[in-house]
């Protein structure tokens, strides 16, 4: 699987854990960083899934996706199903037949699934939990979501005649699950791949809960052209609205540095969600809130 | 050997005969005595389960879920609310076709709240796809967890099971109880083998999207699952008498009802007290019988038939209600006897709820009430100073 850190070479279809012919959208950021995540992963896998876009577009009767022994079960619930698969492995002595991984939507993860989400990594599972942070509730419409960020404009938060969006910024998901005590916590995006599956790699050599947030575009939601998802990502990476970062036992152990800062109005402008901070008049004060923002982020993990 | 303990107990033991691989559960009263047990005996060595202290009710189903799609032997217990934070999860573990146990100590509902015994928690989810077997006394709650594991395994079948125990009354009971022999019961379930689970060995998808075209289908054949449970539950009790001695399952449970005139029907530990009430109206020359229902889903509309046809008078007892419609077994077996040629009156009473006592005296008034009148949905022992004159 080296080739699929490489920047050039494309990995053979057929050595991918997430084959293709899936029904996600053009550009999906979030089906992508799910192939990313399952060869960095390799073969030794059992997945659970949240229900959301990723399950409805893979795992459609009578076709799947999925190459590895793979289950859905509910929207809440794919860390105490992934709980119960690695406590089931444990009692039936198969503890070293399978890394498990979890997944789920941003949704899932801040929102409706954040209890049991507590609830393993408490415990301690030896479990990689994985959230596809696309940043609204995609598969539904592109509804407000614990992780939507500060005045992007959904469709139950939309931006309206005396609204600029959703009034608050995102849920502080991994410094959430830090405080929780686990071993392994990082941030990464579809937009440094090589940096995204280096970390899923090192995430399963540690035992224990581990935490991984990638930040996903989403064409449909964000309203951008489906071929500017990378570039997306990057340019959110680059503004410090979406810091990356490693955290081990609550310490930040490395962080991404920004090479050259982009003033946030050049990931605004790529998206439909934020369109209205740049045409309604007073959208320039709502800028500065969101430049200030990313300031923020930059000065707290020493992006620069 | 029988040792009197509580039933709690009783049934702790049952489970861990079972040899479970995994438990999971989250504590709430009556059912905490359980999960504690089991707890203790894991904590000693003497039960080797995985033991997952969950954050919710509705994780505790979710890891049975998750273990037993690995393959392995899975229990929970719950109650009233617990059961009901469920709700989402018991549906999903019977569409998945998981052959998972719960115990549930039956509870009454919030609001308002209130930790006694009645049936509505089990009887509201009682469309989840889930058998649900009904225990009068701990000696049947104990046996009846062995049973629930061999019923929901059989290979035809593949569907969780429940066994319901009436909270307080039967939990915190203590009774004289013949205790599982771990041989015997080892010779009566074998380890569960499924032919499909999650392993890298052979991967499959668990848990697919299923449109239009092919949702039907998949309901469908639950419906059958369930229904072709009936003689396996039957099976499972005659295969338990061979080895134990006791029955102590099956759809139903007759007594005295050939000959009989009227005919009480109930679920539960208050099916005791009922056949007191039909002691002593045969004492009267009053020919009464009783029909245990042992089995609440799979329904055993035929066996329930076969009972009750030649009776003239059917009286229902039961501690659940469908508010808006009364009565959720009577109406249910009613329609039983829908197109039949002989048609019994039948009554039904609502009683207990949330834990108020059911003396047999209050049994035989509503027997005497419907002598000559057909009642429905009517509440037992209302006090009617709390609900206003007039009523």
């Amino acid at each position: 699987m080296n080739e699929t850190t490489s920047t050039k070479k494309k990995e053979p279809i057929e050595e991918s854990q997430v084959a293709p012919g899936h029904r996600a959208c053009a550009g999906c950021g979030e089906l992508l960083a799910a192939r990313l995540v399952m060869n960095a992963a390799g073969k030794n896998v059992i997945a659970t899934c949240a229900t959301g876009c990723l399950e409805v577009v893979s795992s459609a009767y009578p076709q799947s996706a999925w190459k590895m022994p793979w289950i859905h079960s509910l929207f809440e619930n794919p860390t105490a199903v992934a709980s119960g698969v690695e406590a089931a492995l444990k009692a039936l002595g198969r503890e070293n037949e399978a890394n498990i991984i979890a997944q789920g939507g941003d949704g899932s993860t801040a929102d409706i699934g954040i209890g049991c989400l507590s609830g393993m990594l408490e415990r301690g599972h030896n479990v990689l939990y994985v959230c596809y942070d696309n940043e609204a509730y995609m598969n539904t419409g592109v509804q407000r979501s614990g992780l939507t960020p500060f005045e992007a404009s959904t469709t139950t938060a939309p931006s309206g005649k005396i609204s600029w969006g959703k009034t608050t910024d995102k849920k502080p998901m991994p410094e959430i699950a830090a405080a929780h005590g686990i071993p392994y916590v990082a941030t990464a995006s579809v937009g440094y791949y090589a940096d995204l599956q280096k970390k899923v790699k090192k995430a399963l050599t540690i035992k224990g809960p581990k935490y991984i947030q990638i930040h996903c575009p989403c064409p449909l939601g964000w309203i951008h052209d489906p071929a500017l998802t990378i570039k997306v990502a990057q340019v959110a990476v680059q503004t410090g609205l979406i810091p990356i970062f490693e955290m081990e036992n609550g310490v930040i152990t490395s962080v991404r540095k920004i090479v050259k800062k982009r003033p946030v109005e050049d990931y605004l402008k790529l998206q439909g969600r934020f369109r209205h901070l740049l045409k309604k008049s007073g959208g320039e004060d709502e800028v500065k809130r969101i430049q200030a923002i990313a300031d923020q982020n930059i000065e707290k993990y020493h992006l620069i | 050997m029988k040792k009197v303990i509580e039933g709690s107990m009783a049934v702790a033991l049952a489970v861990k005969a079972c040899r479970p691989h995994v438990i999971s559960a989250y504590p709430i009263t009556p059912q905490t005595h359980i999960v504690e047990n089991l707890s203790q005996m894991v904590a000693d060595g003497e039960l080797k389960s995985e033991f997952v202290n969950v954050e919710s009710e509705f994780s505790a189903a979710s890891v049975i879920l998750g273990a037993s799609a690995t393959g392995a032997r899975a229990y929970s217990t719950t109650t009233a609310q617990g059961l009901l934070l469920m709700t989402e999860v018991l549906f999903n573990i019977a569409g998945l076709r998981l052959p998972v146990s719960l115990t549930c100590a039956n509870r009454a509902i919030s609001a308002p709240i209130n930790i006694w015994c009645d049936h509505q928690d089990a009887m509201t989810v009682r469309d989840s796809g889930w058998i649900q077997l009904y225990a009068e006394d701990c000696q049947e709650a104990a046996d009846m967890q062995l049973q629930a594991f061999k019923i929901g395994e059989n290979p035809e079948i593949m569907l969780p099971v429940m066994v319901n125990m009436d909270g307080f009354i039967l939990t915190h009971a203590f009774e004289p109880i013949e205790l599982l022999d771990q041989k015997m019961a080892d010779e009566y379930l074998p380890p569960y083998k499924p032919e499909i689970f999650l392993t890298t060995k052979n991967p499959v998808t668990f848990g697919i999207l299923a449109e239009p075209q092919y949702y039907a289908e998949s309901r469908y054949r639950l419906e059958e699952a369930i229904k072709a449970s009936k003689p396996v539950i039957e099976e499972a009790a005659s295969e338990f008498k061979r080895i134990f001695g006791r029955y102590s399952g099956g759809l139903v449970d007759k007594y005295k009802l050939d000959g009989a005139k009227t005919a009480l029907v109930g679920m539960g530990s208050v099916v005791g007290t009922m056949r007191e009430v039909v002691d002593e109206m045969n004492s009267h020359g009053q020919k009464s019988g009783l029909l245990k229902i042992r089995t609440y889903r799979p329904f055993p509309k035929e066996a329930i038939y076969d009972a009750l046809k030649d009776v003239d008078n059917i009286i229902v007892m039961e501690k659940a209600i469908s508010l808006g419609l009364g009565g959720i077994l009577l109406n249910e077996l009613k329609s039983i006897f829908q197109g039949k040629k002989k048609q019994p009156r039948i009554s039904g009473f609502i009683i207990g709820l949330g834990g108020r006592d059911i003396p047999t005296q209050s049994i035989i008034n509503a027997v005497k009430k419907v002598e000559s009148e057909t009642i429905e949905d009517e509440f037992i022992d209302l006090r009617t100073e709390l609900i206003g004159a007039g009523k």
